[in-house]
């Protein structure tokens, strides 16, 4: 094993990719000499300067030559510099891509990574911290993946390089200066498999990206109290992995479920629907949300921090069940 | 001169006639289910420019896209199949009249979307590009689809890379019901181009021949690595936006006018006087096409519709 951080794990994965398939490259903002806004392609132009394409800010102009690109045969990887922007582009992901493998009768795939920086609790605004998973869960043919981890975001990376459709690879920016140990040697995380972070019997807490280290937090403070929780790392959120949320909730008779965004038409909606209906006789308390308040993300860090959930709202509401 | 060229070229645009004559009538019999928007009076771009084309090139398409599948090769029983939301249609009636895609001839799409398909053929040739292949592609769109941001991102994109895509906006004066001139302060729309130092040229697009020469010679250039074109063709769509559309925004005498200017009768008259053709010559391809389209009818009334249990066949979910 070794030590690696979050943006140097997806830096890795993609170089080990480009090596071995010729038909990769990287359109994006200053993703060329500069190195990425985040630095995840930093050394990459340098290895292979003829698939690493600096873009004017165009956003559904470039997104849509890559879905152009990926039906012609080729494999882009799109980094939009901040995921809020993705609206800008979504019209060619969601009406041009994820509807071409449908009409061409599964005869011609899309196979593209939209690589988005997201995500709050820094103060950026409401233009710059955002994460749309809700959005596009919502659209057939579309996979949304979330990583945690250095491990994950690696593993993650490289099963959306090798997808043969439209994957929409969530990066939380909090993340990317985070370490964690990943293997010497080669390995993938499958996307639509959960990671199940901490086993337990009492409750279990569903989460996924940047908030899931509060969730950690407030599950260390519960065992105090001799709470103990399960924790899954949903890693995927479409498809979801409804075995191991079924399975897990099916042990531990309650659910609670932790996301940095709003609530309404969300993942936190899915997955608690998605279990009132396959494990309705199991559960012994409603199915619990926390999500952001419904208010555009404010700047101000007293604000910002009110909106967005909390390892003590975390905690509030599960000695709320017990 | 072009002889068999001129021939071919006359065909396409008589196939294309009467296929958009044909849907037309089936349309109102109620056959063809949703809308359609029918290509009839631009029959000499779609031909004159898909006539340029490798097999291996590729196009996109618009919302009026009937024409240029044909002329990119289309099967007739299989474009009509597809009208009809049949199995048997390019996309076994998922697609229908605006959506009409197939990799097999290089068509990434008619677009329901105006401009949409532009950074798709932008793409393909970026790809084109990429793998050194020496792939074209020939981007339609209409007028309106200039004042779509995907248009001029697209077109700079193009332009930074000198890539291999020929624009072709298919200038017919309205988007929906909203005259061009209302929309746009551009005397040409060719002047667009400049703005990303890509050649512009305007063009009488109901004149088959010189749309033939003018994409032939963007085509060389695109293909020679010398990048895009942008060619604003004139013409006029004779029926409304979509069939059944109240047609009441286009001034009186307008569509009598351009009916005047007919491609295909002007490039029948030609074709007589350079005795490339004589005129029951002309006759017989009338009769040939118009079988043609006869025969896809027949096919698409036959053709089974999809199978329901097969929905969701190829979503990836």
């Amino acid at each position: 094993m070794k030590e690696i951080t979050y943006k140097k794990a997806l830096n890795e994965a993609i170089y080990e990719e480009m090596l071995t398939d010729q038909n990769i490259f990287i359109v994006g903002l200053d993703i060329a000499k500069y190195g990425g806004a985040f630095g995840v392609t930093e050394g990459l132009y340098e290895k292979f300067p003829n698939r690493i394409f600096d873009m004017p800010i165009s956003e559904a102009g470039y997104t849509g030559a890559a879905v152009g690109a990926a039906m012609t045969g080729m494999r882009p990887i799109v980094e939009l510099q901040i995921s809020d922007w993705v609206t800008i582009a979504s019209d060619q992901i969601v009406n041009n891509g994820a509807n071409m493998p449908y009409l061409l009768m599964g005869k011609t795939s899309v196979p593209l990574v939209m690589r988005l920086p997201s995500g709050g609790y820094l103060s950026y605004g409401c233009q710059h911290s955002h994460s749309w998973e809700s959005w596009f869960c919502f659209i057939p043919g579309i996979k949304v993946v979330l990583p945690s981890t250095p491990y994950d975001a690696k593993g993650l990376m490289k099963s959306a390089i090798r997808d043969n459709n439209i994957v929409i690879f969530l990066e939380h920016k909090k993340l990317y200066n985070t370490t964690g140990l990943i293997p010497k040697e080669e390995y993938i995380v499958p996307i639509g498999k959960a990671n199940i972070l901490k086993e337990g019997s009492d409750i279990t807490i569903i989460s996924y990206s940047y908030v899931i280290n509060k969730v950690i937090k407030a599950v260390k403070i519960l065992e105090e109290d001799n709470i103990n929780v399960e924790i899954l790392d949903l890693r995927t959120v479409k498809p979801l992995d409804e075995e191991t949320i079924i399975n897990s909730v099916k042990k531990t008779g309650k659910a609670l479920i932790v996301q940095e965004v709003w609530k309404n038409c969300s993942v936190a909606s899915e997955v608690s629907a998605m279990i009132s209906e396959k494990c309705f006789d199991y559960l012994d308390h409603q199915v619990v949300r926390i999500t952001a308040k419904e208010s555009p993300i404010p700047f101000s860090p007293v604000l910002e921090n009110h909106v967005l959930p909390q390892t003590e709202d975390i905690v509030a509401e599960v000695k709320k069940i017990f | 001169m072009h002889t068999n060229l001129k021939k071919e070229l006359l065909e396409m645009m008589l196939r294309i006639r009467y296929f958009e004559e044909t849907a037309k009538d089936l349309y109102k019999e109620g056959q063809i289910p949703g809308s359609i928007h029918l290509y009839t009076g631009e029959e000499a771009i779609a031909a004159g420019a898909c006539a340029n084309l490798k097999d291996t090139d590729y196009i996109s398409s618009t919302h009026r896209g009937h024409g240029h599948i044909i002329a990119r090769g289309g099967d007739l029983n299989r474009v009509m199949a597809e009208l009809f939301g049949k199995s048997d249609g390019y996309n076994g009636g998922r697609g229908g009249s605006m959506h009409i895609a197939t990799m097999e001839l290089g068509i990434l799409g008619a677009n329901g979307i105006v401009g949409a398909g532009i950074p798709l053929a932008t793409g393909a040739a970026f790809s084109s590009w990429l793998r050194k292949s020496d792939q074209v592609v020939i981007c339609f769109f209409g007028d309106s689809a200039t004042n779509q941001g995907t248009f001029h991102e697209s077109l700079n994109i193009a332009s930074i890379f000198s890539l291999p895509v020929v624009y072709i906006c298919e200038n017919n004066l309205y988007g929906v019901g909203t005259c061009i001139k209302n929309t746009s302060k551009c005397q040409q729309l060719s002047m667009r181009s400049m703005s990303y130092g890509i050649e512009g040229i305007t063009i009488d697009g109901n004149d088959v021949m010189r749309v033939y020469e003018i994409v032939k010679k963007a085509i060389e250039k695109a293909r020679n690595g010398n990048g895009p074109t942008f060619i604003e063709a004139e013409t006029y769509r004779w029926n409304s936006h979509f069939e059944g559309e109240p047609d009441n925004y286009r001034p009186a005498g307008e569509v009598e006018l351009w009916k005047k200017n007919d491609p295909i009768s002007r490039f029948e008259k030609e074709i007589i006087k350079q005795n490339i053709m004589k005129r029951n010559e002309i006759s017989t391809l009338h009769s040939k096409t118009k079988e043609e389209v006869d025969k896809a009818v027949k096919f698409a009334f036959e053709s089974k519709f999809p199978d329901v249990d097969d929905v969701l066949k190829y979503v990836i979910n």
